[in-house]
């Protein structure tokens, strides 16, 4: 007989039995340590009113100055925008708008007049403005390749795939390929003061220092090294279509042509949103008596040759000039005013609920 | 009697459940043509995969896995569409998981492979004609006859041929089996000439099934030139593989069942798989997002058909599509910008949520397996975790389920008095009771009397005799102290002296306590059992005579039955038949008379919590014996319903007994088992104790529990409530049910919980089996819900329920019951034994105890603690941190990810709807893999937001965490709102900083990658920050991990952006993140924003928890709500008050 099955408890056959492999069951005392034990020394912060009542009142007190420091920085920055798209009948370059065609080689120029208010004394930035202009397109943002950009030789030759449709021209691989590069902003935009003697002073325009130091020096890299025969370099590649001259002509200057042209760098780094604006050209103060631009009235003369009337898009020249934090933009004062004084008030409010309850009693009981 | 065997051999001979082996040499019967059946050899194979289909295999079952699924599909979406992300950015991490899982499993196969490798070649003698042969295992073929020596392990399911001892007996262990360590007896088959190599025989056995402990089966022995001869085979005869041979030299036996028929392997399944409640809320949280996600994509298809429809905005001349886009169909592209949005959004989803939610569960277990408290000193061993699941549920129990003995009992037996004839003897352990009698008034007669010296003898005699124990023989090296002990044992009748303890307990060995206990009870009173030799059971007695027992017939003890009994022959040629068991089984097999006498003391112990045991005896007459014999051989013989047939005899047998007394053994109570109880139970938790003991002992050890109070009114719903002379039983059912329900659950003022007023009536419920399964059982259809409702309704308002007489299969019908009813609760059974497996197996959380009866419950349990107190740390403490450290892992994911995406979806609007990701490709893969996950990994598993001394001390906090409360829709739809507030504040507030792009005091210009990482930085921050802000307990882990993740972030976005990638097609975070930090602007607008982002959340934490002091300080909360910790009396005392309380009960 199957011995010992007498037992005061009821038992069933409900048995289970682990097959080899089985868990081995562990017969050491577990470790004495803080860890294990759960037991490791804790900071155990509880945030109240009490404590949480001081650092309210002091982002208020800290905020609130920045802000309106920030404000008032914004708002003494001077800005000028002129639109000159063009798609109104009245406007001076509604003419080159119309008229526009990628073929035409006789380029249309339009002159915009307009007055200065105020002199503006520091450096002067000019930016050109686009609107709905989706630079943030994925087929758009995709559309480069980099390492020709950096100079790659195979990739000169061979651009990569990501560039179609603008990676080859009749065969030709296009340098710089993609759609970024073949949109490049063209316009020419220059400024003339209009002194109040009838003779109209160019203003010196300084096109480099717009682009990223680092975009400039280890982004982008022309092709073959230092060579300065730009033609050689580029020989076998074709331009992108949309433009009138290659890319080894943008610009007289060695250090400023080909892929390290600044308007090419600044073109190539695309914006977040379809309104946006890029660097230009600065106008660099000269005269610590004099302001950079003073009153008086300029005009702008644009040679027109950018379409943006196929797509609705706005064209915008702008004057600015720049504080510590930038361009003007009034909206990080105002968040810090309204942030900084909610905080204030929320302190009061918990300073009021801390004064009527807090001695009172612990189960004082209020529920958010 | 052989002509019926015959018939029966003739009628099964063909039958498909039965499998016939030859032994030895053919059958002498020629007439059969002999085909050799096939068998499958004694190959193990527990492994799963091989080295050849592991990889498919591995990757089938991981990939159905709804969630391993979905990411598949989304890498093959972005393999196959043009999509915005690059395959890497999804398929990076799913490869991650992928791989580590994998890895892990084929480890632990091939931990499998080697043990089965180990098994199937482990060398074994083998006798074939004559010779002894060396085999491998996995070689066996059913019909070897097998060798097997001392301490090796049976290598398949073998017939006991031959044994070395003398006897025809060999022992073994099924440590491994079941868990049961101590030494088990199996027989030979009778009449085996020795020579096993003449042996000829079939054997007939059932085919393999499960069951350990039942086996059917016959053996036909041919001898040369006679009939052959017929033996049944029982359970007793098969050694299983997997046993261990102990105390034997060396077997001999016949292989019927090999390999993966054994009932080893057959038994050897996976249990099934438990699922937490945080897991359902995790899968509907899934959903809600899966959701978002679709309705985001549809959302953003739809506007950029509506957007491209405009002239001009689709193919603009500075954007022109590839021709290959422009002959695609516009429905399939528009199918394709679905899917890409989706794959653009799909982040929202996080295959890291499943990983550190895998990660957290298994090293958050560890801390279980860790704690000290749970160690025991006496067993040497801590808790132990078999799955880890379930941890978070251990904070969500709302119903206990506990077994008695074992559980709340130690199951630690003690002889406490018995009583002969009427008379009560009380044992006393002092040494000026030498002759070990004392007899104490017993209720009948006040006067000091005793019952007849032969009454007494024959009793002491029974206790001796009417029992499975054995003695443990002594090894070869402790041969000298073993013969020590025989020589105490033997001293022990000259000088009266008590045996010490220790040597006592090495003397006995059997499965049940209960009966060591008696034995040694026997013993005090000068009967010792010296041990059954050759089925000769010697005793000594009173008289240092050592009498002799033939034992003829073992009754085995079942729980239907809840008797055992024997059969012995005396010297002088008497016939006896030995009877114990419990009072409800042998009172109506007695005569009455004689039941008044014992009643009382039986009753009286068992109110007194004592286990009380008859004992009946009678003589049987040759001719009562001799068909007695006939009956149970012929049963024993039976292939089919050989149960049945064998408890049928059984009834007869036991019949027309006499009474002769009572036995009471004290199962005390476990360590802190009240302090336990009231804690669950000021936790808001429900107690139920299901045994199968009887009510009185069951109800006192409740009182003793203190789960019934002194002011609890007891509802009883037992056989003795519904025996009512006037009514019929289920008439008088209905009445009790109604009368209690309207007690218990109308009275109560509506809206007030039962648990939460503790100043209203408490009401304790009690139930028997058999009332029971009247009320689950009922015969009519229409009252069986209705009861079973009134049932339910009138429990769930009880502080403490009792259900006494429970089969195993009655407390998991219970289980279930109560996890099936209304609000579906949450349960947790707690057990020791082998018949608290089936409600371990049931209950959400299985919880086993180390206890004395196996490793059976251990085994089966999802968790194993080593004893009952600790139940409270488990539940209180470590549940409760469990519950809140995962649900806040859960709702921090989903939080994160919404936040995480939702600029991405805004970002949308302003790009086209060309699905242009707002963040750089190594952010959207990093995010949840290396910025964000740490820190809620580390809180995850150190969290205490409050201390684990306060946890314990103020049982009402789990009732704060009752119910999935951090997990509902309430909670989730605040973390989803604040995530979309979060994903507003980034996106916009950089939004409008962007109105003028320059932000540089050189007036140069962003782009948008600067913009997508100003976002993302804000977005790493907050997130990070929030959860400092939630951290309650900061660990120099926390603080490292935290901070180490801001400082790592930012150091990988220098390095990213530091150097040209060669490996990347394009540059596009080349410096953007230094010449972000450049710009004095970006800093003020990320400080702002992660301000602006945490100023509600800081402001909600203030408010909920205003000027509260800390926790650690507070002391403990004597609130209304909380248990009185009524002061500490001992369990003796409360034991003793049961009486008075008896008066509560209704009847």
């Amino acid at each position: 007989m199957m011995a010992s099955s007498y037992n005061a408890k009821d038992e069933d056959g409900n048995i289970t039995v682990s097959g080899p492999g089985g868990g081995a069951l562990r017969s050491k005392k577990p470790e004495n340590t803080a860890f294990k034990q759960q037991r490791l020394p804790a900071w155990q912060p509880i945030l109240t009113a009490g404590t949480v009542l001081p650092a309210f009142f002091g982002i208020g007190l800290f905020f609130i100055p920045i802000g309106i420091g920030l404000y008032v920085t914004s708002n003494n920055i001077k800005e000028l925008e002129i639109d000159y798209t063009g798609s109104d009948m009245s406007s001076p370059c509604f003419n080159c708008s119309q008229s526009f065609s990628w073929n035409s080689t006789k380029p249309c120029t339009c002159t915009i007049p307009f007055h200065l208010d105020q002199p503006y004394d520091s450096n002067v930035f000019m930016y050109y403005g686009l609107s709905n202009f989706y630079q943030n397109h994925r087929r758009y943002v995709k559309s480069r390749d980099d390492s020709q950009l950096n100079g790659d030789s195979g990739s000169l030759m061979k651009p990569s795939k990501e560039c179609e449709p603008y990676a080859y021209f009749e065969k030709k691989p296009i340098a710089p390929c993609g759609a970024i590069a073949n949109s490049m902003f063209n316009d020419t935009l220059e400024l003339f003061y209009n002194n109040p003697n009838g003779t109209k002073v160019k203003i010196p325009l300084t096109s480099t220092g717009i682009a990223w130091w680092t975009d400039k020096h280890v982004k982008f890299r022309n092709p073959g090294g230092s060579n300065p025969n730009f033609t050689a370099v580029f020989q076998g590649t074709a331009k992108p279509v949309n433009w009138r001259r290659p890319v080894y002509e943008l610009d007289s200057d060695p250090e400023n042509n080909g892929f390290i042209n600044e308007d090419f760098i600044v073109w190539m780094r695309t914006a977040a949103l379809p309104t946006f604006r890029k660097l230009y050209r600065i106008i660099q103060k000269k005269d610590d008596l004099l302001p950079t631009l003073p009153r008086g009235s300029y005009t702008l003369e644009v040679v027109y040759n950018y379409p943006v009337r196929s797509f609705e898009g706005r064209k915008r020249m702008i004057l600015s000039t720049i504080s510590w934090m930038g361009g003007k933009n009034p909206f990080l004062g105002i968040a810090y005013i309204t942030v900084g004084s909610v905080c204030f008030f929320l302190g009061v409010i918990l300073l009021i609920i801390h004064h009527k309850y807090g001695n009172r009693s612990n189960s004082a009981d209020i529920s958010s | 009697m052989l002509r019926r065997l015959n018939r029966l051999l003739g009628g099964d001979e063909r039958r498909v459940d039965s499998r016939t082996i030859y032994v030895g040499r053919q059958p002498g019967s020629t007439n059969e043509a002999f085909i050799p059946p096939k068998f499958c050899d004694n190959r193990i194979v527990s492994s799963k995969y091989t080295v050849w289909n592991f990889l498919p295999k591995n990757l089938f079952e991981q990939f159905r896995r709804i969630a391993n699924f979905y990411f598949l599909i989304i890498f093959l979406v972005q393999v196959i569409v043009d999509t915005p992300t690059s395959p890497v950015t999804s398929g990076l991490p799913l490869f991650f998981v992928i791989t580590v899982t994998a890895i892990k499993q084929g480890y632990e196969d091939w931990l499998r492979h080697k043990a089965d490798y180990e098994v199937n070649k482990y060398r074994v003698t083998v006798l074939e004609d004559g010779r002894r042969i060396s085999k491998e295992s996995e070689k066996i073929k059913v019909g070897d006859v097998v060798e097997v020596v001392e301490d090796e392990t049976f290598p398949c399911d073998l017939i006991l041929l031959q044994s070395s001892r003398d006897d025809g007996t060999c022992f073994v262990t099924t440590a491994s089996l079941d868990g049961e360590s101590n030494h088990k007896t199996h027989y030979t088959v009778p009449d085996i000439e020795k020579d096993l190599e003449m042996l000829c025989a079939t054997i007939e056995c059932e085919q393999p099934q499960p069951d350990l402990y039942k086996f059917v089966g016959r053996m036909q022995i041919y001898r040369n030139n006679q009939e052959s001869v017929v033996r049944s085979l029982g359970p007793e005869n098969l050694l299983l593989k997997g046993a261990t041979l102990k105390n034997t030299k060396k077997i001999c036996g016949v292989a019927v069942y090999t390999g993966m028929e054994t009932k080893m392997a057959l038994n050897y399944q996976g249990k099934s798989q438990k699922r937490s409640a945080v897991e359902k809320s995790i899968n509907a949280f899934l959903l809600v997002y899966l959701c978002i996600l679709l309705s985001k994509a549809l959302v953003c298809t739809t506007l950029k058909y509506v957007w491209q429809s405009k002239p001009g905005q689709d193919e603009p001349w500075y954007n022109e599509k590839t021709p290959r886009e422009k002959e695609t169909n516009l429905y399939l592209k528009m199918f394709t910008d679905f899917l890409s949005f989706m794959v653009l959004f799909n982040f929202i989803i996080p295959v890291s949520m499943y990983v550190t939610v895998e990660m957290q569960k298994f090293l958050g277990s560890l801390f279980i397996t860790w704690d000290k408290d749970f160690f025991d000193p006496e067993i040497k061993e801590g808790a132990l975790v078999n799955t880890s699941d379930l941890n978070e549920e251990l904070g969500q129990v709302e119903y206990v389920f506990t077994d008695k003995t074992g559980t709340l009992t130690q199951n630690n037996m003690e002889f406490i008095e018995c009583c002969i004839d009427g008379f009560q003897y009380t044992y006393r352990d002092t040494a000026s009771e030498l002759d070990g009698f004392c007899v104490t008034d017993g209720p009948v007669s006040k006067l000091p009397q005793k019952a007849s010296t032969e009454r007494e003898e024959l009793f002491l005699r029974a206790l001796c005799l009417c029992h499975t124990v054995q003695v443990k023989e002594p090894t070869e090296q402790d041969q000298g102290q073993g013969g020590g002990l025989l020589d105490q044992v033997d001293g022990l009748g000259v000088d009266g002296e008590v045996l010490q303890p220790p040597q006592e307990e090495k003397g006995f060995i059997a499965s049940s306590p209960d009966e060591i206990a008696l034995v040694k009870g026997a013993v005090r009173y000068g009967f010792t059992f010296l041990g059954l030799e050759n089925k000769v059971m010697k005793i000594l007695n009173r008289n240092k005579d050592v009498e002799m027992y033939e034992l003829l017939h073992v009754l085995n003890f079942d729980p239907v039955r809840r008797r055992m009994s024997v059969i012995v022959r005396s010297r002088s040629g008497d016939t006896l038949l030995f009877c114990k068991g419990a009072d409800a089984s042998i009172f109506p097999r007695v005569r009455q008379e004689e039941v008044e006498r014992i009643r009382m003391h039986v009753d009286r112990n068992a109110k007194e919590g004592y286990r009380t045991l008859c004992v009946a005896y009678k003589y049987l007459s040759a001719e009562e014996y001799a068909q007695a014999d006939a009956g149970l051989r012929e049963a024993r013989l039976a292939l089919q319903d050989r149960e049945e047939k064998l408890m049928a005899v059984y009834n007869q047998v036991e019949t027309g007994m006499s009474l002769i007394g009572a036995t009471a053994v004290e199962d005390r109570l476990q360590e802190e088992a009240a302090e336990t109880m009231e804690s669950l139970q000021g936790a808001g938790i429900k107690i139920w104790v299901l045994t199968g003991d009887k009510m009185e002992t069951a109800k006192s050890t409740c009182y003793a529990c203190r789960l019934f109070q002194r002011n609890t009114e007891l509802l009883e719903l037992t056989v003795r409530t519904l025996e009512d002379g006037r009514m019929r039983r289920e008439a008088r059912l209905h009445e009790l049910l109604i009368e209690y329900h309207k007690k218990a659950v109308q009275d109560v003022p509506p809206g007030v919980t039962r648990s939460w007023c503790s100043d209203s009536q408490d009401y304790g419920f009690i139930i028997d089996g058999a009332s029971l399964s009247m009320v689950l059982n009922c015969s009519h259809e229409s009252n069986s819900s209705l009861y079973k409702n009134l049932f339910l309704q009138i429990c769930q308002n009880c502080t403490a329920v009792l259900c006494c007489r429970m089969a195993p299969l009655q407390k998991a019908q219970i289980v279930k019951m109560v996890k099936n009813s209304k609000g579906s609760p949450i349960t947790l059974s707690i057990g020791d034994g082998a018949n608290d497996v089936s409600m371990i197996l049931e209950a959400h959380v299985g919880i086993g105890i180390k206890g004395k009866e196996g490793r059976q419950a251990v085994r089966n349990s999802d968790y194993a603690i080593p004893k009952l107190k600790h139940l409270k740390k488990l539940l209180l403490a470590h549940g409760h941190l469990y519950y809140v450290r995962i649900a806040h892992l859960v709702q921090y994911f989903f939080y994160k990810n919404l936040c995480f995406i939702l600029p991405q979806f805004l970002y949308q609007f302003f790009c086209g709807y060309s699905q242009q990701p707002l963040y750089d490709a190594a952010y959207l893969t990093m995010y949840n893999i290396c910025f964000t996950s740490m820190p809620i990994l580390a809180y995850s598993l150190l969290e205490q937001h409050i201390c684990i001394d306060v946890l314990l001390e103020n049982a009402t906090l789990y009732r704060a965490i009752a119910k999935n409360a951090m997990l509902r829709w309430g909670p989730f739809i605040k973390w989803t709102l604040q995530g979309v507030f979060h994903g507003l504040v980034f996106f916009f507030g950089v939004r409008y900083l962007f109105s003028n792009p320059a932000l540089q005091n050189n007036g140069q210009v962003f782009g948008n990658w600067s913009y997508g990482t100003i976002v993302f930085t804000v977005l790493v921050f907050t997130v990070t920050l929030k959860l400092a802000l939630d951290t309650r307990h900061w660990t120099w882990l926390n603080h490292f991990v935290i901070w180490g993740s801001l400082a790592f972030y930012v150091v990988f976005s220098f390095f990213w952006g530091g150097i040209i990638w060669p490996f990347l097609s394009q540059q596009r975070l080349c410096s953007v993140f230094a010449k972000m930090l450049s710009s004095l602007s970006v800093w003020l607008v990320i400080i702002l924003l992660i301000l602006l982002s945490l100023l509600p959340e800081i402001l909600l934490v203030v408010f909920r928890n205003p000027f509260a002091p800390r926790p650690r300080q507070r002391k403990p909360v004597q609130s209304s709500v909380g248990v009185l910790q009524s002061p500490r009396s001992s369990s003796r005392h409360l034991l003793m008050r049961t009486f008075s309380d008896e008066s509560n009960t209704v009847f």
